[in-house]
């Protein structure tokens, strides 16, 4: 049996060489985010957004961003074989989804350091709550990566993938928003980051991770079973 | 005197002499369609299973039950002494699966294809650098290793194949019409790395008899419906 550890970095260095190589999912993903930003920009006629408005724009952005990663997180795997050549492995299968949900935790850090800036640039009136806010943006991938990666290993059979990832995933990931814009609304608040009930919605976001990444590697092996 | 005989007493799961494949009553059911009935044969070590019958027959899930990668609806299946689905992880690593598709991906070169298997089978640096380069110019693709799969021909695509499927060494190959796409020369060249000997044990999926027929110790016939016949 090949070690987890072999077979994780030998699955997340293929992912990341393959997205380095064909930017097939950052850019789009970058792309789309932005034009939201201008889109809500326009759309809302406000220069500048404070508290439960501006993290609703920013997560309700950010997460349709992620869906598209979502999508073709395991795009190569269905049409190019590699399902049939990871089963055909001495390994640990669930090397395979933490392999995947670190490929797409790694997405959405990048994406968000290139989107979140714009997002303060449009939006908000001062950088000061750029800094707490990195803690619920990494609490939040991390839920997403996970969650995203469980469910596009199930959609990705099917030929309605990209419409079964969203209906199954979006449910999901209720809990998930509420907790990333419940920390983000004091942190965005008028007159500089508050910080009410900002520990308890970080718990929330652990605990969320915890229970989705638990959830993933133990069922995962089932879900490459024909 | 008569002479008396003790049979050797053989445990539960020992694995010793045991046939490399072992199928009885095999059935795979896809809903309401058999593909496979009452497939049934055993076949030593280090002997060439030819496996012949018109699309449609079964064979490729034939290959993808002992690959592992189906589970059988009913019947035993024992390849390697282990049992499928029971004991499906102590065969992966000992199977070399040659299928319809090459398992490559397309954005990687054929080298970093083959060294990303090599590490999902446990081999790595220099050992593993060594193995690919001896396998890329066993089937002639040592120039063109370094390009991305997506531009090269199915054939070549089908020799990468060949390598990735002997990369790891496996005791048993399973092989679903191992010549599709090449040329004369790839048939040569590939015949050196699947060929028959080195005690490995073979399953080949043909539509071409006359091809194998002379390496194989077994043919077994499917007809569409599951029927087959062993020969």
């Amino acid at each position: 049996m090949t070690p987890s550890r072999t077979a994780f970095a030998a699955i997340l260095a293929k992912d990341l060489r393959a997205e380095l190589r064909t930017l097939q999912s950052l850019p789009a993903m970058a792309l789309f985010a932005v034009t939201t930003f201008v889109i809500f920009r326009f759309g809302l006629d406000r220069t500048s957004l404070s508290g439960s408005l501006a993290a609703g724009v920013l997560w309700a952005t950010l997460l349709f961003a992620a869906l598209l990663g979502v999508n073709r997180l395991f795009v190569a795997e269905r049409e190019e074989g590699g399902f049939d050549a990871i089963r055909l492995a001495p390994i640990d299968r669930s090397a395979l989804f933490a392999a995947k949900a670190t490929a797409l935790f790694a997405y959405l850090v990048v994406l968000e350091l290139f989107v979140v800036p714009v997002f303060a640039l449009f939006f908000l009136d001062s950088a000061a709550a750029l800094g707490p806010l990195l803690a619920v943006l990494l609490l939040a991938d991390l839920g997403l990566a996970a969650t995203g990666t469980l469910i596009s290993s199930m959609a990705v059979h099917s030929r309605a993938r990209d419409l079964l990832g969203p209906l199954v995933l979006l449910p999901l990931v209720v809990p998930l928003m509420i907790a990333a814009t419940g920390a983000s609304e004091p942190l965005l608040a008028v007159g500089g980051p508050g910080y009410d009930r900002f520990g308890t919605w970080l718990a929330v976001l652990s605990l969320y991770d915890l229970v989705f990444l638990l959830v993933g590697y133990a069922v995962f092996d089932f879900l490459l079973e024909d | 005197m008569a002479e008396t005989f003790r049979i050797p007493a053989v445990r539960r799961g020992e694995t010793t002499e045991e046939a490399a494949l072992k199928l009885a009553g095999l059935r795979r059911d896809y809903g309401e369609r058999t593909a496979l009935d009452s497939v049934g044969l055993e076949l030593a070590r280090g002997e060439t299973l030819l496996v012949l019958g018109p699309n449609g027959a079964g064979k490729t899930t034939l290959l993808r039950i002992l690959a592992t990668l189906l589970r059988p609806s009913a019947g035993e299946v024992r390849a390697l002494g282990c049992s499928i689905p029971g004991e499906a992880w102590k065969l992966r690593g000992r199977i070399g699966f040659l299928g319809h598709e090459p398992l490559l991906y397309r954005d990687l070169s054929g080298r970093e294809n083959l060294r990303f298997q090599a590490r999902l089978h446990g081999l790595r640096g220099e050992a593993a650098d060594t193995r690919i380069a001896e396998l890329l110019a066993a089937v002639g693709m040592e120039r063109r290793a370094d390009e991305r799969v997506a531009e090269l021909s199915a054939g070549m695509r089908q020799r990468l194949a060949t390598c990735r499927c002997v990369l790891h060494e496996p005791e048993l190959l399973l092989l679903d019409e191992p010549d599709s796409n090449l040329d004369a020369e790839g048939r040569e060249l590939s015949r050196l790395l699947i060929g028959p000997g080195k005690g490995r044990t073979r399953v080949i999926v043909s539509h071409d008899p006359e091809r194998f027929e002379a390496e194989a110790d077994q043919v077994l016939r499917l007809e569409v419906g599951g029927k087959m016949a062993v020969q």
